[in-house]
C-alpha cells in the first residue's frame, strides 16, 4: 500500500507544481492547495501506514498496535496552517485583480524603471 | 595604570559632542574637544622615561575571553612615538580647526565626533598587541577617514574620494585580515610580541609568503603607495584640518608602523626587502614626478605625500638589510631604520604645516589653484616664512630638520649597494639613483609650491576674495610646526634618544638589547663624502629644473588620462556596477514562473543528487501495510479529481475537483486510523471550498489561450522531476529508519505523564505545545494580514491628480 501510495503523492506533487508555473494566479492558488495535500499525505505515509488501531488508548490494545501518532500530530497543525496561507492567498488575488485588473502573472512584474 | 581604556578616551568624548554643539552653542564645540587630546597628550609624554631606556609597559582588558580576543595595549618606543604624534598633531590640528570651521555654518557635532572617533582608532592600532582588534582599529580608521572625506557630502567628488578611499583601504585591510589569521595559525598566537620570537621558524613554513604579501597589501594600501595611491589626491576633498590630520601626518602613517612593528617578523625574507623597498622608492619616485602636474595646492602636498611615504617606506624596507650582516654598529646599514624613524617625524611636522597654510590660503583668498594664486608674499608675510621652512625642510635645505633625515636617507641608498644578499649587488645601483632622482624632484615641487603661491605676479582679480593673513588663532599651528622644523634640525640626537632610538630598538630586537647600543650621532656636517656631492647635484639640478619649470610643465598633458590608474579605478567601479546589474538581470525576470522554476529545479538537483551520492535509495517491500479495496477506489477517485483540476476550463469545475482531492484526502485518513485527521480535514474542507467559491465569484475564468507550448513542456518537465523526487523520497525514508521513532516514547508515557487518551491531542497540547502557539500565531498573522488588504486603498484618487 505504501508503494502505492507515495505513487500518488508524486503525482500530487507534480499536478501541483505544474499548476503553480502557470501564469494564471487562479491555477497557481489551487496548486499550493494540492501541494499541501500532498505534503500531508507524505508525512502519514512516510511513518507507515501500519497500526490496526487509531491513536487513542483504551483497554486491550497492546502498545504496538496503535497507529504512530506524531505525523498525525503533525499534519494537524499543517491542515490548519495550509488553510490560513490559501485564505491569505485568496484575498490577496481578489484584491489584487480589484486593484490592477488582471490576474496575469506574466503583467504583475512590478515597474519597469525599479533599480 | 590600565591605560588601555586611554584609547577609548576619545570615543567616550564622542557622545558629549552632539549636545555641547546644540546646548553650548556660544562656544565653539572644538575647544571643549581640545581638551581629550591635550590631556592624552600630556599623560603620555609622562611614559617617555620608560621607553626612552627601551622599557615597556602592557595593560590588558579582555573582550571576548572565549575567542581568545582581548585588548592588549603594548607601549614600547615605537608605539610610544606615534601616540605622541596621533595627540600632539591632534590637539594642534582640533586648534586649527577651531579657527578654519565656522561655528555657525558647519555641522560641528558631526565633524568632531568624526574626529574623535578617528583619534581612538588610531590610538589602537598603533597600541595594539592583539592582531584581530588591530586589524578592528585598522577598519575604524578606513570608516572614519570615509566621513571626514565625505564631511562636505553635498559635494560630488567629496562622495566620489570618500567612496574610492574606502573601496581601496578596505580592499587592503581584509587583504591584511587574511595575512593575521595566516600568521597566527603559523604561530599559534594573536600575539605580535608572541609570534616575534618565532621568526626564524615562520619563515620556513608554506604559509609565510603568503602572509607576508597580504600583509604588504593592507600596508601599501592604507600608506598610499603606488598603484595604490589613487585614493589619496582624491581623498583631499576633506576638509583641511582633515587633511593635514589624517591624510598627512597619522593615518597613512599607519601602513608605516605596521610595516615597522613586523619587520621582526618578515624581515629576514629577501621578498619583504625587495618588496618594501622596492615599492617604496618607485613610489618615492612617481608621486614626486607627478606632484609637478598639479594645479591644485593641495594636490601637490597629496603627492608630495605619497612621495614621502614611499621614502619612508623604502628606508624601513633597507632596513631589514640589518638582519643579514654581522656587526650592523659598524657598518652603514645601521642608518637605514633610524633614518626612516627620524624622517617620518619631520615629515609629519613639516607636512603638517605645509598643509595648514594651503587650508589658510584657500581660507583667505577663496582658491587653490596654484595659476590663480602669486605674489601673497606680502600680504600673508607669516604664512610665506612658515610655507618657505616646511617647504625648504620637505625640498632637504639646511638649517631645516628634513636636511638631516635627507642625508641619512641618501646614506642608506648608498649602503644597499654594498649589500650582497638576494641579487642586491647586481641591481643595488639602481636604489641610489632612483632616490636621487626622487630627490631632485621633491626639491623641484617645494619650490614649485611655495614660489608660484607666495612670489611672483599678485593677480588679484582672479581671486574670490580680496587676499589678507590669516586670523592669529589659524596661524598658531602651522607657525609652532615650523619652530619645530628648525628645532628638530639644532637638536636632531636629543630627538634622537629620546624618541627615534626607542623607536628602532621596537623594530630590531635582536639587533640590539638596549637603545644606548645604537651609536649613530646625527651631525649636519660630515665630509666630502658622495652623499655630501648629491645633495649639491639636487641643489644644482633642482634649481635649474625649478627655473625653467614654465617650459617642460606642458609635457605633463601628453600622459593620456585614458590608461591613468585613475581611469582603471572608474572602469573596474564603473563595470562592477553595470556588470552586477546586467547579470542579475539576466536571472531576476520579474515572472514568479522563472523563480519557482529555478526553486523547483534546485530541490530536485540537491535532492536527488544526495541520494545519489549517499546512496540512500532503498526499497524495503517487507513490513508494508496490505493492499485494500476502499483505498484503490479512493485513490481512484483522488487521481481522477486531479486529472479534472488539470484539464478543466472552467474555475467551477477545478474549485469542486479540489474540493473532490480535499474529501479523498479525509477519507484516507479514516482507512489509516486517524480520526482527528479526518474531522479535521472535513471542515477545513469544507470551509474552503466555500471561501474559494467566494472568491472566484470576483475572479476572471481560467484562460490558456496564452500559454505558449514550449512554456507548458518545460513546466511539465519540472513538474515531473518534483513528483518523481517526492515519490522516492518517500519509498526511501519509508525503507529505513535511521533512529527509533520518539511515537514510542509518546505512545508508552501518553497517561502516566500527561493523563489523557487521546495520543495525537496530547502530544499537539501537552508535548509539543509551542507548535500548537505558534500555529496560533499564524492564523492569528494570516487574519491579520487579510484585514489590511482589504481594508487596504492603494490608488487614492486625489494622489493620482497630484501626480500628473
Amino acid at each position: 500500500m505504501e508503494i502505492i501510495m507515495s505513487v500518488a503523492i508524486g503525482f500530487l506533487f507534480m499536478a501541483a507544481v505544474y499548476l503553480m508555473l502557470s501564469k494564471s494566479l487562479i491555477r497557481i492558488i489551487i496548486g499550493t492547495g494540492l501541494l499541501s495535500h500532498g505534503a500531508h499525505l507524505l508525512l502519514l505515509t512516510m511513518g507507515g501506514l501500519g497500526g490496526n488501531s487509531p491513536p487513542v488508548v483504551s483497554h486491550g490494545v497492546s502498545v504496538s498496535d496503535y497507529a504512530d501518532p506524531l505525523p498525525q500530530a503533525l499534519i494537524l497543525t499543517a491542515i490548519v496552517i495550509s488553510f490560513a496561507v490559501t485564505s491569505f492567498f485568496l484575498v490577496l488575488a481578489y484584491r489584487s485583480y480589484q486593484e490592477l485588473g488582471t490576474d496575469n502573472m506574466n503583467l504583475l512584474r512590478g515597474t519597469e524603471d525599479y533599480e | 595604570m590600565s591605560f588601555v581604556f586611554l584609547i577609548f578616551l576619545p570615543l567616550l568624548a564622542a557622545l558629549f559632542v552632539p549636545l555641547l554643539f546644540k546646548k553650548v552653542g556660544k562656544i565653539h564645540t572644538g575647544w571643549f574637544v581640545l581638551i581629550v587630546p591635550v590631556v592624552l597628550f600630556s599623560y603620555y609624554v609622562s611614559l617617555l622615561p620608560t621607553t626612552i631606556h627601551g622599557g615597556n609597559l602592557v595593560s590588558e582588558f579582555q573582550w571576548i575571553p572565549s575567542l581568545d580576543i582581548a585588548f592588549i595595549a603594548y607601549i614600547d618606543g615605537l608605539s610610544l612615538l606615534f601616540t605622541l604624534l596621533i595627540t600632539g598633531i591632534g590637539a594642534l590640528v582640533v586648534l586649527y580647526s577651531i579657527f578654519y570651521l565656522d561655528k555657525h555654518r558647519e555641522q560641528l557635532h558631526n565633524f568632531y565626533v568624526y574626529l574623535l572617533m578617528f583619534m581612538t582608532a588610531m590610538l589602537g592600532i598603533v597600541q595594539s598587541d592583539h592582531l584581530i582588534t588591530l586589524y578592528l582599529f585598522w577598519e575604524l580608521t578606513s570608516i572614519s577617514s570615509f566621513l571626514l572625506i565625505g564631511y562636505w557630502y553635498t559635494r560630488d567628488r567629496s562622495r566620489f574620494g570618500a567612496l574610492k578611499s574606502m573601496m581601496i583601504t578596505v580592499f587592503g585591510g581584509l587583504m591584511m585580515l587574511g595575512g593575521f589569521v595566516l600568521l597566527s595559525i603559523m604561530g599559534g598566537t594573536y600575539s605580535i610580541r608572541e609570534l616575534i620570537p618565532q621568526a626564524t621558524e615562520l619563515v620556513s613554513h608554506d604559509f609565510f609568503l603568503w602572509a607576508l604579501v597580504l600583509v604588504l597589501f593592507g600596508a601599501f594600501t592604507k600608506s598610499a603607495q603606488f598603484p595604490f595611491y589613487i585614493w589619496l589626491p582624491d581623498a583631499m576633498e576633506a576638509p583641511t584640518p582633515v587633511s593635514a590630520y589624517l591624510h598627512s601626518a597619522t593615518m597613512v602613517k599607519a601602513g608605516l608602523y605596521l610595516v615597522a612593528r613586523l619587520t621582526p617578523i618578515f624581515a629576514i625574507s629577501g621578498t619583504w626587502m625587495w618588496l618594501v623597498t622596492g615599492v617604496g622608492l618607485f613610489t618615492m619616485f612617481w608621486g614626486s614626478f607627478f606632484a609637478l602636474k598639479q594645479k591644485d595646492l593641495k594636490g601637490i602636498l597629496a603627492f608630495s605625500t605619497v612621495s614621502q611615504l614611499g621614502l619612508i617606506m623604502s628606508l624601513l624596507g633597507a632596513s631589514a638589510a640589518g638582519y643579514h650582516i654581522d656587526n650592523i654598529a659598524e657598518t652603514t646599514f645601521k642608518y637605514a631604520g633610524f633614518a626612516a624613524i627620524f624622517h617620518l617625524i619631520n615629515h609629519a611636522v613639516f607636512k603638517g604645516s605645509l598643509f595648514m597654510i594651503a587650508g589658510i590660503v584657500d581660507h583667505e583668498t577663496g582658491t587653490r589653484d596654484i595659476r590663480k594664486l602669486g605674489g601673497l608674499m606680502s600680504l600673508m608675510p607669516i604664512s610665506f616664512t612658515v610655507a618657505v621652512i616646511g617647504a625648504f625642510s620637505m625640498a632637504g635645505l639646511p638649517p631645516f630638520g628634513g636636511f638631516l633625515s635627507k642625508e641619512m636617507f641618501l646614506t642608506a641608498m648608498l649602503s644597499l649597494t654594498e649589500f650582497d644578499l638576494f641579487s642586491m649587488d647586481v641591481w643595488g645601483i639602481l636604489f641610489p639613483v632612483v632616490a636621487w632622482l626622487g630627490s631632485v624632484f621633491t626639491f623641484i615641487y617645494s619650490f614649485y609650491f611655495v614660489f608660484h603661491t607666495f612670489a611672483g605676479e599678485h593677480k588679484p582679480d582672479e581671486l574670490p576674495k580680496p587676499a589678507h593673513e590669516a586670523p592669529i588663532g589659524m596661524l598658531v599651528s602651522p607657525v609652532f610646526l615650523a619652530l619645530l622644523v628648525v628645532v628638530i634640525f639644532f637638536i636632531p640626537n636629543l630627538i634622537g634618544d629620546w624618541l627615534v632610538k626607542p623607536a628602532v630598538l621596537a623594530m630590531q630586537p635582536f639587533l640590539y638589547d638596549s637603545p644606548e647600543e645604537i651609536k649613530i650621532h646625527v651631525e649636519a656636517w660630515h665630509g666630502f663624502k658622495l652623499e655630501f656631492f648629491m645633495t649639491l647635484g639636487i641643489f644644482a639640478i633642482g634649481f635649474l629644473m625649478f627655473w625653467t619649470l614654465r617650459k617642460w610643465q606642458k609635457s605633463y598633458d601628453l600622459f593620456p588620462d585614458a590608461i591613468s590608474l585613475n581611469a582603471l579605478y572608474d572602469n573596474m567601479m564603473f563595470l562592477s556596477d553595470t556588470g552586477a546589474n546586467r547579470f542579475s538581470r539576466i536571472y531576476m525576470t520579474g515572472f514568479i514562473r522563472s523563480y519557482l522554476v529555478y526553486m523547483f529545479s534546485f530541490v530536485v538537483f540537491i535532492v536527488l543528487g544526495t541520494l545519489f551520492l549517499t546512496d540512500a535509495f532503498v526499497i524495503d517491500f517487507t513490513n508494508l501495510a496490505p493492499i485494500g479495496f476502499y483505498e484503490v477506489v479512493i485513490l481512484i477517485a483522488l487521481v481522477g479529481s486531479t486529472f479534472t483540476i488539470l484539464f478543466s476550463k472552467s474555475r467551477l469545475t477545478g474549485i469542486i475537483a479540489l474540493g473532490a482531492v480535499g474529501y479523498s484526502i479525509a477519507l484516507f485518513f479514516v482507512i489509516f486510523r486517524a480520526p482527528d485527521l479526518a474531522l479535521t480535514q472535513l471542515v477545513i474542507e469544507t470551509i474552503s471550498v466555500a471561501l474559494f467559491l467566494l472568491a472566484f465569484y470576483h475572479l476572471p475564468q481560467i484562460s490558456r489561450k496564452e500559454e505558449r507550448m514550449r512554456f507548458r513542456f518545460g513546466n511539465a518537465l519540472v513538474a515531473i522531476g518534483v513528483g518523481v523526487t517526492v515519490t522516492l523520497v518517500a519509498l526511501s525514508s519509508l525503507s529505513q529508519k535511521a533512529m527509533p521513532s520518539i511515537s514510542e516514547f509518546y505512545k508508552e508515557t501518553v497517561y502516566k505523564e500527561a493523563g489523557g487518551g487521546n495520543i495525537v491531542n496530547v502530544i499537539l497540547v501537552d508535548y509539543r505545545g509551542f507548535d500548537t502557539l505558534f500555529e496560533i500565531a499564524v492564523l492569528g498573522i494570516a487574519g491579520i494580514g487579510i484585514i489590511t488588504m482589504i481594508k487596504l486603498r492603494l490608488t487614492k484618487k486625489e494622489d493620482q491628480h497630484e501626480n500628473k
